[in-house]
């Protein structure tokens, strides 16, 4: 259910935030940064403000509006919805049974090991159809617990409101544009683990169903 | 594996209801102590509301940051809007003597105040940063009159829940709570980095609300109007932004 939630608002953020970084397609480290200072570096796509120096003589069409309703809207509910998911994991002790990782692979050489295994293209063992492996396990918890967490910070510190009342929220990060810069940076962290993840999905999706095909059985695999 | 389900079924259910009653909860509190926006309506209105009673519960008197003089930026971006009308450029040519900045609505004594008026009302300055919804920001000292101060010689009446403001330009205005209102940085300012505030920047007068985005700080204001309601000014949302998707409150 959370999941679900978590893809739609997902989506939704991803659009909006392109929408709103291509009015001003420009970043920067520091407090401020503006069309008079020079960037940490440019995405070269025209912008939808004809303030802003692209090299393009194109000006794309404005969909701030929009994408900043959706934006906090969808924000909104993952954040609640993550709330539950918080909730509900510690209640019945997923985290702890499922995500972190087993005692003797907490080390870099299960990973590095499970990650080799990977890149072999060997075949998952029998009892990974039934749980995560140690690479799994550490990628969903940085990702649930790393950068969900740090996506929500640096958005926050952008907020002039917030920021009135916890400074230290920006403060910490190194300024209002370093914020703005690592939240886009986030973003690009957060699609990377999407699209891997869809990957796999879609890899041992294939394969659950040749090995039910070939057992003549339903439904091995697929937790969740 | 079926125990499992079953009891997350009655967890979810159990979180389901709890957040609706919140929910229904939460929606009557929030209108008694005026968390709902003006514009709470529509497909984003829960957003907005969300963001905007959240931030009001957190943000009630907090100051917007300060910065040392060093971080006054060098090259601050104007931001221009549309050249200035035949009204404009005719007060401008007289050195903005003739600009007035009229105080009406739910007041006890209407004003009309010349920018000298307001000069010797009270004279505060800040360092505060400008940042603009589209991403870019500046830092600046702003040279004015805090708004409380012109509210105090205009006296508003005891129901007065908004403070509206309006630019020469007749299409370009907005509205602030009385939290943004009273706040002590909120200035009518007409002073920037030592100097008379740019035309460029919104000069002779500009509203500064610091602890909100780059567009709540109107340019060019030459009208201030107390009210218990935004139900009548415009469409009724607050402010022209939202009509093109804009938050009526921008403290995201």
């Amino acid at each position: 259910m959370t999941h679900w939630i978590t893809v739609a608002c997902f989506a939704a953020l991803l659009i909006s935030g392109a929408e709103i970084v291509i009015s001003h397609p420009r970043f920067y480290l520091g407090e401020v940064g503006n069309v008079n200072t020079k960037p940490l570096f440019a995405i070269p796509i025209p912008s939808s403000r004809d303030t802003v120096p692209t090299g393009y003589s194109y000006v794309m069409p404005d969909q701030n509006g929009w994408s900043r309703a959706l934006h906090f809207q969808s924000a909104w509910l993952l954040v609640l919805a993550g709330l539950v998911y918080g909730i509900v994991g510690l209640w019945t002790g997923h985290f702890r049974r499922n995500l972190v990782p087993e005692r003797g692979e907490r080390n870099w050489r299960a990973h590095w090991e499970r990650a080799a295994k990977y890149l072999r293209r060997a075949p998952p063992d029998a009892s990974e159809a039934r749980r995560y492996n140690v690479l799994q396990r550490t990628t969903y918890l940085v990702v649930i617990f790393v950068l969900f967490p740090l996506m929500i910070w640096t958005g926050l510190a952008m907020s002039p409101a917030f920021t009135a009342t916890v400074p230290e929220s920006v403060i910490l990060l190194g300024g209002r544009q370093t914020a703005r810069t690592l939240h886009f940076f986030l973003s690009w962290a957060l699609l990377l683990f999407v699209l891997v993840h869809f990957t796999m999905v879609a890899i041992s999706g294939f394969r659950s169903r040749m090995r039910a095909m070939i057992t003549g059985r339903l439904g091995t695999g697929e937790e969740r | 594996m079926k125990s499992i389900t079953r009891r997350k079924l009655i967890t979810t259910g159990l979180a389901a209801t709890a957040g609706i009653s919140a929910l229904a909860v939460a929606d009557k509190l929030a209108s008694r102590f005026g968390l709902i926006p003006p514009d709470h309506g529509g497909l984003y209105g829960p957003g907005e509301t969300l963001t905007y009673a959240a931030q009001r519960m957190l943000t009630t008197h907090a100051p917007a940051r300060e910065f040392p003089r060093s971080m006054i930026s060098k090259a601050p971006f104007a931001n221009e809007v549309a050249p200035p009308s035949e009204e404009f450029k005719r007060y401008q040519a007289n050195g903005f003597r003739d600009w007035r900045l009229v105080v009406d609505g739910m007041v006890e004594h209407p004003l009309s105040l010349s920018l000298a008026d307001l000069r010797s009302l009270a004279v505060r300055n800040q360092i505060t940063e400008v940042a603009c919804e589209e991403g870019w920001s500046y830092v600046a000292e702003w040279i004015g009159t805090p708004l409380h101060e012109v509210l105090k010689e205009a006296g508003p009446l005891p129901q007065v829940r908004y403070i509206a403001y309006f630019s020469i330009d007749r299409n370009w205005w907005d509205s602030i709570d009385m939290a943004d209102a009273l706040h002590p940085q909120t200035f009518l300012t007409w002073g920037m980095n030592d100097g008379d505030l740019p035309v460029g920047f919104g000069g002779p007068l500009r509203m500064r609300v610091p602890r909100q985005l780059g567009y709540k700080s109107v340019k060019f204001i030459t009208r201030i109007t107390a009210t218990d309601s935004m139900k009548h000014f415009g469409k009724g949302l607050g402010s022209p932004e939202p009509e093109f998707g804009y938050a009526w409150y921008a403290g995201i």
